[in-house]
């Protein structure tokens, strides 16, 4: 890898060359990726996967059309080459436009910026590391019925440098940080998974090890493998229609899939319609629909501290910033870019162009999506409020139709609520809805003090599908006369 | 793109590094490059060419085993590499259930299965652009936008170890996926194949302008259970949740809904599949993530669970022989069916739907997610092309619904099938199956387009 002065000589370059070779813009991202991939299953490691990778990503407008190509091979010929290539695909492009490229004005920044931690991950052994998965690995198969016990970790190190024809030079450091373990209790025609600090790898945080630290996978072991073995028993979720409380780390996908989705403007313009999808956010609605109670405010915040989506500038140079969605109950925003912003009239992009790696091409992703903490106290305050509900947590499915109105999801867990208390255990508990009637029927969020930024670490998108690291920030909340337990109700006659 | 013998010596310079140092060290090297023109609103929006070399090796030393991978081909990186995972493997407790590496028995290895079209790897930026025209011809003609991508390009797979083996897999690929939207409806084809010659994108852009043109103007039909005809996309979709219950460790592991059910019937008697990597229809290499050869090998006959896929350790376990259907190792997940062939019948869509009396037909399923992994409950949504179907007819195109099946259900529910194709979705990877007429198919909700 490239570092410093020597780095900064072969973007210089790099623009050059493109500025020479008829690109009208053009940015550079030379991007070196270290990863630790640690899995464990049972009481043994089933994986240990360490990486590196290194390359420059080179896109050019020429003709009013883009062009991409990425190179290895981090010397004045591997630039060149793929620089060749970008304006060539950049030419062909412009062949099939009616509409040239117009791209927002950005300032040009001069900057280095360091994701917050406050332990380097990769200075924690990797024996550390497994004997935190095994102490818990061996504290989940302790529990008599858990037939499965799993545990993942994963460590990144990302150094990100960028420059554009109008003079902005970026440096950026990330370090991402997960941690989660899982128990699976399987008995006659049934299985269970508990999972901690949340389902599908755990928790994501922009974070060093102190994140494994405060997440305490060890302390939690106990609790879910009982709880797997336990839902084997339990009641199945009824049918029919409830008011439901939605813990933190199941409402953040909830945000992710209903709100932070629908609120990419190349969807809403119909730029992903043919695999992600478009959105019912459509720039008509802007400003005029209401698409949640008023209690509801959503925001795009790239800059919330730790979040798994944030950074300093995003891979077209934006400043990051935070950026009502949704206020009071109203559709107020778009997470944007600069060659769409003017499709809206929106004088700047909003800042969520992002990229998976070196290798491919910006595109509009979410940033932290998150719904701000309201007053109804704690969960425990929110359940004491309500007189016949169901608690839902911890995802195990999540299904949207590809404008974002129908949607169905099932928990690892749920509660049934009596006169303010858990009386009853539930399993294959699912919900469902069409957005802006499931957002507008939120009646209480609890406060700051349940508040949790989750991080989902592989939100798909694009086409070749890219993986992008987002935040969703939520506290508990409460929803009325929801559909429940229609995942189940699979018989019927014709 | 890199070549067989380049392959090879990055591969002999780490097992001569590692020579002493190791006990065994397993070598890999993947390239890509497929370039991509995507288009939306009847213009070109993004056009990608990126290109990727990376290098993957394992070592086991004393019992432990670690991998270690970096895109760096130099000498001195690949000396780094594997001081790097001996270093790593250092680190670990022995891993009590790690195998030695594959010691090939063969002189010829794994038979190579030719996929690689001269033609194919030369498109170029222009190539891609024309394609593109040509779809957005038929888009303008219809009065209709049309959005997409075509991608076309090449890749490389080999793998080496101190064991004697070397393997090496080069492969074209072509795809074409269209979504033709009008004022209330849309349609989509697709297409993946390892030669850009079988595309045909005008047709595709064709078949995709038809759906959205006659799905116009859709009419709300009730929740409730259908007789539902699927396209063979749509079989893919929902099928592809089923394959990792084939595999030897997710019944070790006590994840797979055909746990006991091996040599048992579960599906209906019209239902065969098998797992083949040598059809004429089917892409990937003829050897697994150790180098095993891929065997040709019946996964469901006539409704009975027959075989399932092994990896090296669950053969081992299983006390059998691997099935050539191992995943890069070390891994939690053991092996994977890859080149799934669902045996068809001789009845058309066009037959299944005059035979339909009241029926939905569908292109295409989107956002599928199992709910129930024993029961094999699955959800997911229509789109793009959702039709009713009435007295032998398509009526009118309808309002999307979500579903809610059971996937063994399903299967035996199964009344008529159609010739068996090379079919992409999007859910998972292409495999050779055919389209199904299904009874009381669970349409548990509506959505609002």
């Amino acid at each position: 890898m490239k570092t410093g002065a020597n780095m900064q000589k072969l973007a210089e370059y790099a623009l050059e060359v493109a500025n020479e070779s008829g690109a009208s813009y053009a940015d550079v991202r030379i991007i070196h990726q270290e990863s630790q991939v640690i899995e464990t299953k049972d009481l043994a490691v089933a994986g240990v996967n360490i990486g590196e990778s290194s390359g420059v990503g080179i896109r050019v407008l020429c003709g009013g059309g883009w062009g991409f190509a990425s190179t290895q091979d981090i010397t004045r010929k591997g630039l060149a080459k793929a620089i060749k290539t970008a304006i060539e695909t950049a030419k062909a492009s412009a062949s099939c436009l009616e509409h040239p490229v117009t791209l927002a004005p950005e300032s040009a920044y001069n900057a280095v910026w360091v994701s917050p931690y406050t332990k380097d991950p990769f200075a924690i052994s990797l024996e550390t590391k497994v004997g935190v998965l095994l102490a818990a690995a061996k504290i989940m198969k302790a529990v008599k019925g858990v037939t499965l016990a799993q545990g993942e970790m994963t460590f990144i190190r990302e150094k990100k440098y960028f420059a554009n024809s109008e003079g902005s030079r970026i440096d950026q450091t990330f370090i991402r940080s997960s941690c989660g373990i899982v128990a699976h209790a399987t008995g006659k025609d049934d299985r269970q998974t508990r999972s901690w600090p949340n389902s599908f790898g755990g928790q994501h945080e922009l974070a060093g090890w102190e994140m494994v630290e405060k997440w305490d996978l060890t302390g939690n072991a106990q609790r879910i493998a009982e709880e797997a073995v336990a839902l084997l028993s339990a009641d199945p979720c009824p049918q029919g229609v409830r008011d439901i409380i939605i813990g933190s780390s199941q409402l953040g996908l909830q945000i992710h899939e209903s709100c932070g989705h629908p609120s990419e403007l190349d969807r809403a313009l119909g730029q992903e319609i043919n695999m992600a999808g478009a959105s019912f956010l459509t720039p008509d609605k802007l400003g005029n629909l209401k698409y949640g109670s008023s209690l509801v405010n959503l925001v795009a915040d790239a800059t919330a501290r730790g979040a798994l989506g944030s950074f300093g500038f995003d891979d077209e140079g934006v400043l990051a910033q935070k950026v009502y969605l949704v206020k009071n109950g109203i559709f107020t925003g778009y997470l944007s870019s600069r060659d769409t912003a003017h499709m809206i009239d929106l004088k700047r992009s909003g800042g969520a162009m992002r990229s998976e790696s070196w290798n491919k091409v910006p595109i509009i992703r979410m940033t932290n999506i998150s719904l701000e903490p309201g007053n109804a106290g704690t969960l425990e305050d929110l359940i004491a409020d309500t007189k016949d509900g169901i608690l839902f947590e911890s995802n195990k499915s999540w299904s949207i139709d590809n404008l974002r109105y129908n949607f169905q999801f099932s928990t690892e867990i749920a509660w049934e609520i009596k006169n303010g208390k858990r009386v009853r255990l539930l399993k294959n508990a699912s919900y469902g809805g069409i957005t802006p009637e499931f957002w507008g029927s939120c009646d209480a969020i609890c406060g700051p003090s349940d508040y949790v930024e989750w991080g989902l670490p592989n939100c798909g998108k694009g086409q070749p599908m890219q993986t992008m690291w987002t935040g969703h920030g939520a506290s508990p909340a409460r929803f009325r006369n929801v559909q429940v337990g229609m995942a189940h109700a699979v018989k019927g006659d014709e | 793109m890199i070549t067989r013998q380049q392959c090879k010596k990055i591969i002999d310079l780490a097992l001569a590094y590692a020579r002493g140092k190791a006990d065994g060290i397993e070598v890999m090297v993947s390239a890509s490059d497929v370039a991509t023109s995507r288009f939306a609103n009847n213009e070109m929006t993004q056009n990608q060419a990126p290109y990727s070399v990376g290098i993957s090796v394992r070592v086991q030393k004393n019992g432990r085993q670690a991998r270690v991978s970096s895109d760096d081909r130099s000498p001195a990186g690949i000396r780094k590499l594997v001081d790097n995972a001996l270093v790593a493997a250092g680190f670990l407790e022995k891993d009590e259930d790690m195998l030695p590496l594959y010691q090939p028995s063969g002189k010829n290895g794994a038979a190579a299965t030719n996929r690689s079209d001269a033609k194919t790897a030369k498109l170029g930026p222009k190539d891609r652009a024309l394609a593109v025209k040509e779809i957005i011809a038929v888009a303008k003609a219809n009065g209709l936008n049309a959005s997409g991508v075509y991608s076309a390009g090449q890749s490389v797979h080999a793998i080496g170890n101190s064991q004697g083996l070397f393997e090496f897999h080069q492969e074209t690929e072509a795809e074409c996926s269209i979504t033709m939207t009008g004022g209330n409806s849309s349609g989509w084809s697709k297409s993946h194949q390892t030669q850009a010659d079988r595309l045909n994108p005008k047709r595709l852009a064709e078949l995709a302008a038809q759906k959205a043109l006659a799905s116009a103007n859709p009419i709300e039909l009730p929740a409730g259970h259908y007789t539902v005809i699927l396209e063979p996309s749509a079989v893919l979709d929902l099928l592809g949740f089923l394959w990792y219950d084939f595999a030897g460790t997710s019944h070790t592991d006590k994840l797979s809904c055909l746990l006991g059910k091996v040599g048992k019937k579960v599906l209906g008697d019209n239902i065969t599949i098998e797992d083949n990597c040598k059809h004429s229809m089917q892409a990937g290499s003829s050897f697994d993530g150790e180098g095993v050869a891929r065997r040709t090998l019946t996964l469901v006959e006539n409704g009975v669970i027959k075989n399932l896929v092994h990896g090296r350790r669950s053969a081992r376990d299983f006390k059998t022989e691997p099935t050539g259907h191992g995943v890069t190792e070390p891994s939690s997940m053991g092996e994977y069916p890859v080149n799934l062939v669902v045996a068809g019948g001789d009845t058309t869509v066009e037959e299944m739907i005059r035979t339909t009396k009241k029926g939905i037909l569908l292109t295409r399923v989107w956002y599928v997610r199992e709910v129930d992994p024993t029961a094999k409950i699955v959800t997911g949504m229509t789109r793009d092309g959702t039709f009713y179907v009435e007295d032998g007819k398509i009526s009118a195109g309808t309002f999307n619904f979500r579903f809610n099946v059971s996937l063994i259900d399903l299967l035996n529910r199964v009344v008529a099938l159609g010739p068996s194709e090379r079919t992409a979705g999007e859910e998972t990877f292409p495999a050779v199956v055919p389209a199904m007429k299904v009874t009381d198919f669970n349409m548990s909700s509506t959505t609002r387009f």
